[in-house]
């Protein structure tokens, strides 16, 4: 996207950006791009639909700081599920911090069970997209070590 | 004109003085697909049924798409190639016809398999386009789209015989849902369809979705006719309206009365179809009851709107629209080439849009006026036609701000919309 007022510290670890797999939406990675930068992180922005093993291959050759997966077309639970536990089989990504986020079942926000399945599965943190869910993503970008300070 | 099939349905519909209005539909379990039809049949207006499919069949993960099938997961849609031919055939039976067509909505890149399993049903209606459903949508090279959309052309056009038409439906109209300008639509929903016709389909229907300004839009649509009748012949073509695919309004009153909107652009701008949106699009899929709801009001008012549609050279967006078809056509005899000459080269630039394949130029904004402008028209052909306004670098809240422009807009309370809607649906 287009220069952040904060730039990035040189070699600092990148932040990585997908849509779920099956999902086309683009809006909500734009946006997530945009916010990002703006907290000082360089993005790898991996687009809509991205396959189990492109992220794989990506965080592999990144090591990113994060991994910000978004899903609102409501197969973001099984999508998801799916991705992180492929990830978190490569023992070099075992403990990269992976949050999932936006609208996640085809009924409307998942439920406290499915949140729960998807933190045991590797999630660091599952968002929903209401305000909330938002500040709450906000508070953890503040949070991460990697921010860089300018 | 043949007279049958899709496009012969709507035509026949806006002959007798009325528009066709049509769901976005799919539920994974047949037994509610077919409920599903038969509520949109038997709906208050002149409806067509749509088989939206399912995620997995759009991405060509049928693998997935099989095992929930046999799982009993639910999808977001149906799953027309992992259902079993018998399956399909149940849900339709009785249902479809020539009073009642049905359309196939799938958003893939290649859909040859999909294009195999409507036409093994029967069927002879999709949608989608070499551009529009690679391009903003996914992953698949845009060269490897346009090879697949030819050869899925091809396919559904083996169905053209007397007393058959099959039909296709661009969605580059569609492009991004929202922030592109509307010039850029009309010109990629006019060559997909010059496309679709080069692979011999000859019944097309031209998206162009509700954007951010009615007097905007209505000379999109304007645009959209003219150029299709200069570059459509001997093809029978409608116009479908999309009802706003951006973020909705979350509040029913604004939803309704943004779905009032589009239905007035519709009739108003002498177009044939409408796709409507519904109360609970700003949160989920919606249910049937919402869809027939959605459709039952969208007909009531296209009954009270008169045609009033805008002469279409002499506009800003006919000017853009054309120099951008212009150019491309120029660019090479085989209009596949030429689209992958045209993206190659920055010609056609869709903005904000993450595919390699785009040259990722050009940017958009929403003008204090409420019309979409370009602030930069990157590499494309508009230099003397576009009132380009450079713009300070978008923020994360800027972008959010554009997206939810309409939403905010129609949440706000309107005394009078409410008044008017009360009498208007349940």
């Amino acid at each position: 996207m287009s220069p952040s007022p904060m730039t990035p510290t040189p070699g600092d670890q990148p932040v990585l950006v997908a849509g779920g797999i099956s999902d086309s939406h683009t809006w909500n990675l734009v946006y997530l791009q945009l916010l990002l930068e703006e907290h000082g992180h360089r993005v790898v922005n991996l687009g809509p639909c991205v396959p189990e093993d492109l992220l794989i291959a990506e965080a592999l050759a990144h090591r990113p700081a994060l991994i910000v997966v978004s899903s609102v077309n409501g197969h973001g639970y099984h999508d998801g599920m799916r991705t992180v536990t492929r990830l978190r089989e490569h023992p070099e990504l075992a403990d990269v911090p992976a949050v999932i986020g936006g609208k996640l079942g085809i009924a409307g926000p998942c439920g406290t069970e499915e949140v729960t399945a998807l933190r045991d599965a590797g999630y660091t943190e599952v968002f929903d997209d209401s305000a909330e869910g938002v500040a709450a993503f906000r508070r953890m970008l503040d949070t991460l070590p990697q921010r860089a300070l300018v | 004109m043949t007279g049958v099939g899709f496009g012969a349905f709507v035509r026949r519909a806006h002959d007798a003085g009325h528009l066709v209005v049509q769901p976005r539909m799919g539920m994974s379990s047949p037994d509610r697909m077919r409920a599903g039809l038969l509520a949109t049949r038997d709906a208050a207006a002149t409806t067509v049924g749509t088989l939206t499919l399912d995620s997995y069949t759009r991405v060509g993960d049928l693998e997935s798409a099989k095992l929930a099938v046999l799982e009993g997961v639910a999808l977001n849609g149906y799953p027309i190639v992992s259902h079993e031919t018998s399956t399909t055939l149940q849900v339709l039976d009785q249902i479809r016809g020539p009073g009642f067509p049905v359309q196939v909505r799938h958003g893939s890149a290649a859909p040859q398999d999909i294009f195999r399993a409507l036409m093994a049903v029967g069927l002879d209606a999709s949608e989608g386009g070499p551009v529009s459903y690679c391009l903003p949508y996914g992953r698949v090279p845009l060269r490897e789209s346009v090879a697949h959309w030819a050869a899925s052309c091809e396919l559904l056009a083996t169905l053209c015989a007397p007393g058959a038409a099959p039909h296709l439906e661009t969605f580059g109209g569609c492009v991004l849902g929202q922030l592109c300008p509307p010039s850029l639509l009309v010109a990629v929903s006019v060559l997909e369809a010059m496309f679709f016709h080069r692979y011999g389909i000859r019944s097309i229907s031209v998206s162009y979705a509700q954007q951010t300004d009615p007097l905007q839009d209505a000379e999109a649509v304007a645009a959209l006719r003219s150029l299709c009748t200069r570059f459509l012949p001997d093809t029978e073509w409608h116009v479908v309206v999309y009802a706003y695919m951006g973020l909705y309004p979350v509040t029913e009153h604004g939803a309704y009365r943004l779905l009032g909107k589009a239905a007035e652009l519709a009739v108003a701008s002498g177009s044939e179809r409408l796709i409507v949106k519904t109360v609970a699009e700003s949160q989920r899929i919606p249910t049937v009851a919402e869809n027939v709801a959605a459709l039952e009001y969208a007909a009531a008012v296209a009954a009270r709107t008169p045609r009033a549609p805008l002469d279409g050279p002499g506009t800003q967006t006919y000017a853009e629209a054309s120099a951008l078809v212009d150019a491309v056509l120029e660019l090479d005899d085989d209009l596949g080439a030429a689209l992958l000459a045209a993206f190659a080269r920055g010609l056609l630039d869709v903005p904000y849009c993450l595919h390699p394949d785009n040259a990722g130029f050009s940017r958009s904004y929403i003008d204090a006026d409420g019309r979409l402008r370009w602030s930069d028209i990157g590499k494309m052909p508009l230099h003397g036609i576009a009132d380009v306004r450079p713009a300070e670098a978008i923020t994360s809240a800027d972008l959010l701000d554009s997206l939810s422009y309409v939403r905010r807009s129609f949440d706000r309370h309107d005394p009078e919309d409410a008044v008017a809607l009360e009498g208007a649906h349940p």
